[in-house]
């Protein structure tokens, strides 16, 4: 099937504000020239962006994904059982298709245990684009620095999770005031930047492109920001929980704000936005892990972490741009161009000879958000009840409409 | 105290106590916290009574839905459940359908079903007891959430240190112990807070929670300076499963730095009241001389105050239900 996209801004990551612009697909993928017998698609006031690609899901939530203008996705090594193995790993590469794509995440080591090394090369044959230590830290250093080693000599981006686990033991809130008014266990927020000052050490040492999945404290970021200037190999993601939201929103023992890492201090989140402006966050993902009523209609602390993110991930980043902090551009670097990038998939932009991935926005449409109408498998969403701006019109995934 | 006294320390009727449950002393006004502590004075005078009844609950159901082992709270709600009239029904859930596999929102509700009146609950979950009272109609006690709140032992300290020191407000106050995990500070802290009291905490560096000045609480490792002057010093129990691990290195050690003994109760003003909520580690946070001599201690007469404090709560917080002039 051939298209032509008509009437729409088309907005290349990197480039400041979208421009005019007739998008031509063929066969799938972008065109130079006006195909034959072309359906025409009109995209009248709408901006046309590369499909985001979303680094690090832990479900395959195809109507969630849809709504909120994902196209790929890197998914998490933690299922049950997790994707320690070539097989898991195929089976899961083949789970979104042909309208979604999963890129899987292979786990770091067996059973994501911390102790034995995964098979990472099988894994990557068989499709991982990337390997993780899942939703845990990997405690033991001699075996994050093996780890480290196969991944680069793969070259495979290894996406760490940052905290350092024995200051955090059981803890599901950050340490100050909220937690110790609701009594919850809570750890230091430097438990972060502990765990990433030991993992750029071993970067270093190994040579291995660390993405630090979700970073969210000044501190953490500071170490992020050295590292990038002292030109290491490493790059860093975060949620729009941890910029639009402080640990004030688990008050009331709210388990849809029950996250990992926890929100932080409002110093933390606004240190995250100014990472977000300055260039130091590469990354903004929505952490999808939908969750039903069984894993969050809990006491605080015996609830699950986690957020169903997908939907809101789109119009809450928009926030970024309309209050100022990034351009409409540098947000698509950070939805979509540079996840594509870390994958290594020709994905995430708009050019001729890419999979045509692409989603038509209206920037501006209004839409609350309601945990109780969500396309996602589950509504936590710590967002519940906000009005937001910002909805996907369509999404065309490699060439095909799909919404 | 007479009621001429206190009449204009509150609103009238139901606006003196405008809440559904009893969940924490956060978010209580220092007059609706007054308030129960004047009620309950009437509930203290009949229990030194030979008959010791009250039909005001008549009819009534009441659950004491402990998921938590307990023995003192829980003899204390059902003796001001049963002094009040009320059918007072107890549910060991600590031992039955939770281990099931029930979750605590389906035994809410079954609960609910079964029409009770009021429910006091007791959970090892910070949180836990806010979550049933989301689910259920009648009104909801917090017996004890996790490390969050234990009301009613707040307020029956508060009327306890009341009795005997008369006005709280400007009270140096010091509280020592396990502060991280303790439901028990966090409720008196923001109580006696309220009230006008100057909150101390002392305790070992790894046993108190940040963000305590947020709280209005100056934090202490040093027992001794936590002790200059103080007008009442309130020992935590120190729970067996921290006595010697990650948290403290073992109960002598403890003892040696957090214990209350003759010489460091010197240090705090010379009629200092002595407090604990039982049960204690005599020995370990107490002395024994100081926990026995009833002119320093009153932690005999915190299990009295207990008693009355809870019928005060049962009987305010049933007012609405019961169709009570002014509580409608």
């Amino acid at each position: 099937m051939s298209l032509i996209i008509t009437g729409s801004h088309v907005l290349h990551p990197g480039a400041a504000d979208p421009a005019a612009q007739t998008l031509y697909i063929a066969d799938g993928r972008f065109v130079e020239d006006a195909p034959q017998g072309a359906q025409t698609f009109d995209g009248k006031g709408l901006i046309a962006a590369p499909g985001i690609v979303d680094l690090g899901v832990f479900a395959t939530d195809k109507p969630a994904f849809h709504f909120g203008g994902i196209t790929r996705a890197a998914l998490m090594p933690d299922r049950t059982p997790p994707l320690d193995d070539p097989g898991a790993v195929r089976s899961a590469t083949r789970s979104g298709k042909p309208d979604f794509w999963v890129h899987p995440l292979g786990a770091a080591t067996k059973g994501l245990a911390g102790s034995e090394l995964a098979e990472l090369a099988l894994m990557k044959d068989a499709g991982a684009r990337g390997v993780a230590t899942g939703r845990g830290w990997i405690a033991d250093s001699g075996v994050m620095l093996r780890v480290m080693g196969y991944a680069a000599a793969l070259d495979l981006p290894l996406f760490v999770h940052s905290e350092d686990g024995g200051l955090t033991g059981h803890a599901v809130a950050t340490g100050g005031e909220t937690a110790t008014r609701l009594g919850l266990p809570q750890a230091p927020a430097m438990a972060e930047a502990l765990s990433i000052a030991r993992d750029l050490m071993l970067a270093e040492e190994s040579g291995a492109h660390v993405h630090f999945r979700q970073v969210t404290t000044a501190r953490g970021f500071d170490l992020i920001r050295d590292a990038k200037a002292r030109g290491l190999r490493i790059s860093c993601g975060i949620t729009p929980a941890h910029l639009f939201l402080s640990d004030i929103a688990v008050t009331g023992f709210r388990t849809f704000a029950r996250l990992s890492p926890p929100l932080r201090a409002e110093e933390d989140r606004l240190a995250c936005i100014a990472a977000v402006a300055d260039g130091t966050v590469d990354v903004i993902s929505s952490g999808h892990d939908p969750r039903g009523p069984e894993d969050k209609r809990l006491p605080f602390a015996d609830a699950a972490p986690g957020m169903a993110g997908a939907e809101t991930l789109l119009a809450m980043a928009l926030g970024l741009v309309r209050d100022g902090h990034v351009s409409m551009g540098r947000l698509f670097e950070l939805l979509s161009g540079n996840p594509a990038r870390i994958l290594g998939v020709e994905a995430g932009r708009i050019a001729p000879g890419c999979e045509a991935d692409l989603i038509l926005i209206a920037p501006d449409a209004p839409w609350q958000v309601d945990s109780s109408r969500m396309a996602a498998q589950a509504g936590n969403t710590p967002f519940d009840g906000l009005p937001v701006q910002g909805r996907v019109r369509h999404l065309i995934k490699g060439g095909v409409v799909i919404k | 105290m007479t009621a001429s006294d206190t009449a204009s320390r509150y609103p009238q009727g139901s606006a003196a106590f405008p809440h559904a449950n009893l969940l924490g002393i956060a978010g209580l006004q220092p007059w609706e916290i007054l308030f129960v502590l004047d009620e309950a004075e009437q509930w203290v005078a009949m229990n030194r009574q030979a008959s010791k009844h009250d039909d005001r609950l008549a009819g009534l159901t009441l659950i004491n839905a402990f998921f938590e082992n307990s023995t003192r709270t829980l003899l204390s709600f059902e003796i001001a459940g049963k002094r009040l009239g009320a059918d007072v029904v107890n549910m060991h859930a600590a031992q039955s359908s939770v281990k099931k596999g029930e979750t605590l929102i389906d035994t809410a509700v079954t609960l609910n079903a079964m029409r009770a009146d009021a429910i006091v609950i007791r959970h090892a979950s910070s949180g836990a007891v806010q979550l049933i009272a989301d689910k259920v109609d009648c009104p909801v006690l917090n017996a004890g959430d996790g490390s969050h709140e234990h009301p009613t032992q707040a307020l029956l300290d508060a009327l306890t240190i009341r009795r005997r020191k008369g006005d709280i407000s400007g009270l140096r106050i010091t509280i020592c112990g396990d502060v991280l995990h303790s439901r028990v500070a966090r409720s008196n802290m923001i109580c006696l807070g309220t009230l006008g009291a100057e909150v101390r905490v002392a305790g070992p560096p790894a046993l108190l929670p940040p963000g305590l000045d947020a709280l209005n609480v100056t934090g202490y490792t040093d027992f001794d300076a936590a002790l200059d002057g103080a007008d009442v010093v309130m020992m935590l129990r120190l729970q067996n499963e921290r006595m010697a691990g990650p948290f403290i290195p073992s109960p002598r050690e403890y003892a040696y730095l957090y214990g209350l003994d003759e010489r460091r109760l010197s240090l705090a003003a010379p009629d200092a009241l002595v407090m604990h909520p039982g049960p204690m580690n005599r020995g370990v946070e107490i002395s024994s001389t100081i926990a026995d001599d009833p002119k320093r201690s009153a932690i005999v007469e915190q299990v009295e105050m207990g008693v009355a404090v809870r019928m005060a709560c049962l009987d305010i917080l049933t007012r609405r239900s019961r169709g009570m002039e002014g509580w409608a």
